[in-house]
Order: structure tokens, then sequence, then C-alpha cells
């Protein structure tokens, strides 16, 4: 029997075909209201820290250097009060094989496909994410096929991202490109659904457990390097991956009184979905346009529940300018001699001037850096954006920045000021969503467990957000 | 003219501009969804703008319109943006400057 490939179709086995290019069934988690079993779910990989290490050490992924940025943590002290000025860190994940953090997910999830026996993998990103599924699949003998959101209407891409399919396909990967819309989903559906490869999606289990060694190793290059744990890991969040498996990887090397501060590139009044919106924007990872929503509502991806739970294991959500994330860019490179990034370096930007705010003794680590080649480096990006029309100047950045309209880079450093975003608003509205998404007015007990789990908070803070007696 | 075996580039509209879901802007909603691949040419011969048969690195036989033979990558480091030496020299001078 031939399967109907039309839209309501295939969308309509959503579930089904996830299921199958998954080989787990999300339903053994379930609890039948709001409530999921998480640690059942990440324990489903059936990976211990250790497994995972040995994973990634066969395809020479993790164990990358933490590099003090003391140039940086230098020029920071000079826009600091007397006495403070936390020292910097960078954990240089640009070393790993194919130039991101993103390696450590891949490793996980293609060993597994391989294991289960699946003859491919796919994955859906426009991001590092795609290379590391291609770097991965080809050490380890599989198909790869990458789906990205590339063009606008007019077939114009983003440098950033064109860099990243030419990446996929010195692989040996094949890689579907689109134009600007969520239903990306459809076409990757459909070819799943035509291949039966695994779903090496950015939100499996897979794919968080293999960041929880970035923690891990964290904790133990500080303590080797310093002493002590960090203070502080700033990560650069987008899906809300990063920040997940980091802090889960620091819990289980018994660091847990470090803050976790998540940092996005504020893109808000930008619409993500908006075709002529599309090319408005000088980054393309690393903003408020996935970081916001991902956090609030984790369940939207590309799996039946997201393995990344950023509000879980979040202190702080903080923001910096495209022009601040540029700026800093060009200071790791000409101060560190590390030119890295661009949008990785979202959470240097922030620790910059979070650092700032602490004593000079405490210890401030950036989650990763990344690699920069053609289209992916300030110098094409900024060039794009003013083919683009977007004006770029210097002056304050907190004050000028209009989204879309320019790029405003700081008229020395100490214009780089992270804004603190309102995480009692993303709780909140995790909260309203989760009920809304399960279709529970009066969540049970369990449920007000689960939510103020989810968010990090405590049941009165649940029970108020939802207007219930406490 | 393309021949059987080359690698090109060829286009499809996954959804006509009416079928797309209508939960997405309204500028997005009057575009077609379309989407870009590479692959082996599969048909004997074929020019820009033919109907094609494409086997594609992953082997997935697709179809679509041939736009490009011999398709590579013209991405870059972009053009000269002056503001970039600007913030190397006054990084120099900041930190070095009196030294």
């Amino acid at each position: 029997m031939t399967l109907a490939m039309d839209y309501a179709s295939v969308m309509g086995r959503a579930n089904e075909i996830m299921k199958r290019s998954l080989g787990l069934d999300y339903q053994e988690f379930e609890s039948g209201s709001i409530a999921f079993d998480y640690e059942a779910l990440m324990n489903a990989t059936g990976y211990t820290l250790e497994e995972v290490t040995k994973i990634q050490s066969r395809t020479a992924v993790g164990n990358t250097p933490l590099i003090e940025l003391r140039n940086i943590t230098a020029l920071s002290r000079r826009y600091a009060a007397p006495g403070r000025g936390a020292r910097i860190f960078a954990k240089d994940e640009a070393a790993n094989p194919s130039g991101s953090f993103k390696a450590r997910r891949a490793a996980c999830a293609v060993a597994h496909a391989k294991k289960l026996g699946y003859k491919g993998v796919m994955a859906a990103t426009s991001g590092n994410y795609g290379a590391a599924v291609a770097s991965q699949a080809a050490m380890q003998g599989m198909e790869c096929i990458v789906v990205q959101e590339c063009y606008d209407s007019r077939g114009v891409g983003q440098p950033e991202i064109i860099e990243k399919a030419r990446k996929c396909e010195a692989y040996g990967a094949e890689v579907v490109q689109l134009s600007v819309g969520p239903e990306l989903f459809y076409s990757y559906l459909t070819i799943m659904q035509e291949t039966g490869y695994f779903n090496a999606s950015l939100y499996s289990p897979f794919g968080i457990a293999g960041i929880e060694t970035l923690g891990y190793e964290i904790a133990m290059q500080c303590r080797e390097m310093v002493g002590r744990d960090p203070d502080m890991v700033v990560c650069t969040n987008a899906g809300g991956g990063m920040i997940t498996g980091t802090a889960r990887g620091l819990s289980k090397a018994g660091s847990n009184h470090t803050a976790m501060v998540a940092a996005s590139i504020d893109l808000v009044g930008l619409h993500m979905a908006s075709d002529s919106q599309f090319n408005r924007k000088s980054c393309t990872t690393g903003h408020t346009g996935f970081g916001v929503p991902y956090a609030t509502d984790p369940d939207h991806s590309d799996t039946p529940r997201s393995a990344a739970r950023a509000l879980r294991y979040m202190d702080r959500y903080v923001t910096v300018k495209q022009g601040e994330v540029f700026y800093i860019t060009e200071v790791l490179a000409n101060l560190e001699g590390l030119e890295r990034g661009p949008a990785g370096n979202t959470a240097l930007a922030a620790a910059f001037s979070l650092a700032q705010e602490m004593p000079e003794d405490a210890i401030l680590v950036i989650s990763e850096t990344e690699y920069t080649g053609a289209g992916k480096h300030i110098q094409p990006q900024l060039s794009f954006a003013r083919d683009n029309g977007i004006e770029i100047f210097f002056g304050d950045p907190v004050k000028e920045d209009k989204v879309g309209v320019n790029i405003v880079l700081p008229k020395d450093p100490g214009y780089i000021k992270h804004q603190e975003a309102d995480i009692t608003r993303f709780r909140q509205s995790l909260i309203k969503k989760a009920c809304a998404r399960a279709g529970v007015t009066s969540p049970n007990e369990q449920d007000l467990v689960f939510l103020a789990e989810e968010t990090k908070t405590d049941i009165a803070f649940v029970k108020a957000t939802l207007g219930l007696p406490q | 003219m393309a021949k059987k075996g080359d690698w090109v580039r060829f286009h499809s509209i996954v959804l006509k501009a009416a079928e797309r879901t209508a939960k997405i802007p309204e500028d997005t909603q009057q575009c077609d969804l379309q989407q870009w691949t590479k692959g082996f040419l599969q048909d004997e011969s074929a020019a820009v703008g033919d109907a094609v048969t494409v086997r594609t690195a992953a082997n997935r036989i697709v179809e679509g319109t041939l736009i490009e033979e011999g398709p590579y990558y013209t991405h870059s480091y972009g053009k000269f943006v002056p503001e970039i030496i600007e913030i190397d020299k006054q990084l120099r001078a900041i930190m070095w400057e009196g030294k």
C-alpha cells in the first residue's frame, strides 16, 4: 500500500513516524496529564556519563581545552569597580571534529542509531549541528541527510547557513535546503518516512546526554586549574540543549553551586517565520527568536518531548545585542588570538559584562566557542547586513539598537552591557503553556511538582501563577 | 547541457502558497515553500529549466527542475567593513598603548 504523502496525511502520522525514527516510545514517560517523567526519558538512553565519554572519545570528541582569557579579563576590569572583574575562561569547543560542541550531541545520537541498526541519520538544523551529525555519520559509516531553512523566497541565503551547508556536504551528507517556514517539519517527516533513517534530533535524550560531558569537564578542569568549581557558567541559548546538558554534567561532577546563566542575542520584534524579515537578522542562532520559545514551550520541537529543558536549570537569562556579539568576536581574535564564532560568542559578550558584577577572584566560564569560516565570520555577516540595508555604526547598543534596522557596535568596550531578561515571566509562561498544551485547567499534585521542577521554582510559585489557592 | 551522472543542483516546490499552514505571517503565506537539493543527474541529458530525476548524496531518487550544472559555493569573507579595522585599532590603543 502506498501511503499518502500530502501535508495533512504526513502531519497526521507525525507521532508514528517519530516513534519509528527515534527507537523510543515517548508514551512510556507520560502521566496522562501535564507531567511526564523527565528523568526516565533521560535514563532511557541507557548510557552512563562514563559510557558517553567513551563513545565520544572514539571519535575525538570532547576533552577540549579550557582557556583562561587573561586579556579579556584585564579589559573587562577596566570598566569594573575596584576589586571587581571575575576571571573569564572559555571552553574551546571549536576543537571538536566538526568545530563546535554539537559534535558531543551528534556522537551519542549517531552511535546509538548505528547500534540500533539504522542505515542513516537525519537532522533538521540550520546550525552547527548539521555539520556535527554529518561528521559523525562520516566517521561511523552511515548515510546522512540534513534539512535546513536557508533562503528567503527570492533564493537569498544567509551566508552563515550556506557555510554550514557546505560543511555538511564536505562530510558527504545530502543537504536539503528550504525557504522560510515551519513546514520544514513536513519535509523532514516525509524524508524520514521515505528513508527510515534515525531522527538524530537536537532534542532527543541521546543528544542531551552527549552535552553532559561538557559540564563535567568544566568542573574537573576548573578544579585542576584554579582548585575549585566555577562560580558562574554562561551558555549561549537557543534550543536550550547547551544549558540543560551543561548543568546536568556539572551536577554529576558534584558542582551544585554554580550559577547557570543563559545568554541570547536580543532579536525581539523579528518574526522568525517571516519571509521578508528572514534576512533582516545578522545572526541565525543563539538569539531570542529560538531561546525564548524553546525555554517557555520546549515540547514544540521535532520530538514528542524535548530533552532540552532550559528553565529547569537556568538561574538567570540575559540578553545582548548583535553589535555587542560582533564586537566581542573581534576582541577574542585581537586580544586572545582566537578567531571563533560569532554566534557562539553570545555568552562571551554577556560574560564580559557579567564579570564586572563579580569579585576579582570569582571564576566565570563560557561553555563554548565555535569554528569560523567563510560566511560565518563577522565580516561577511556585517557586509551582508549592509547589503540588506541594515545601518551599522558605533554607539550605545543598549539605547540605540533597533532589530532589523541597525547594528550598533559599542563605541568602546564599556558599552557592552548585558540586559536582564524577566525569567519570572518566562517561568509563568512555561507553566501556562504546559497546562494549555495538556488541556488541563486543574493540575493534580504530580503536575504541580512537575511544573515546579520545570521552572526551578516551588509549588507556591506554580499555584500563584495559575491563580490556585495556596 | 548536463549529461547522465553529472553533479547538478535542482529545485522544487514543496507546497504552493495556497497549501501553506495558517499559522505563518502573511508575507510568508504568499510564498511557495521551495526546496533546493543536489545530486547525480539520472536523465540522459538535461538543460537548465528541464524537469529532471536526480540521485542525491544519500542515494535518494528525487525529481525537480534543473537549475545549475556543476554547482559550487560563492559565499566568502564578505566585502571590506571599515568598522572592523576601527575596533582593532581601538582595542590595541586601550590595551597596549603606553606599555
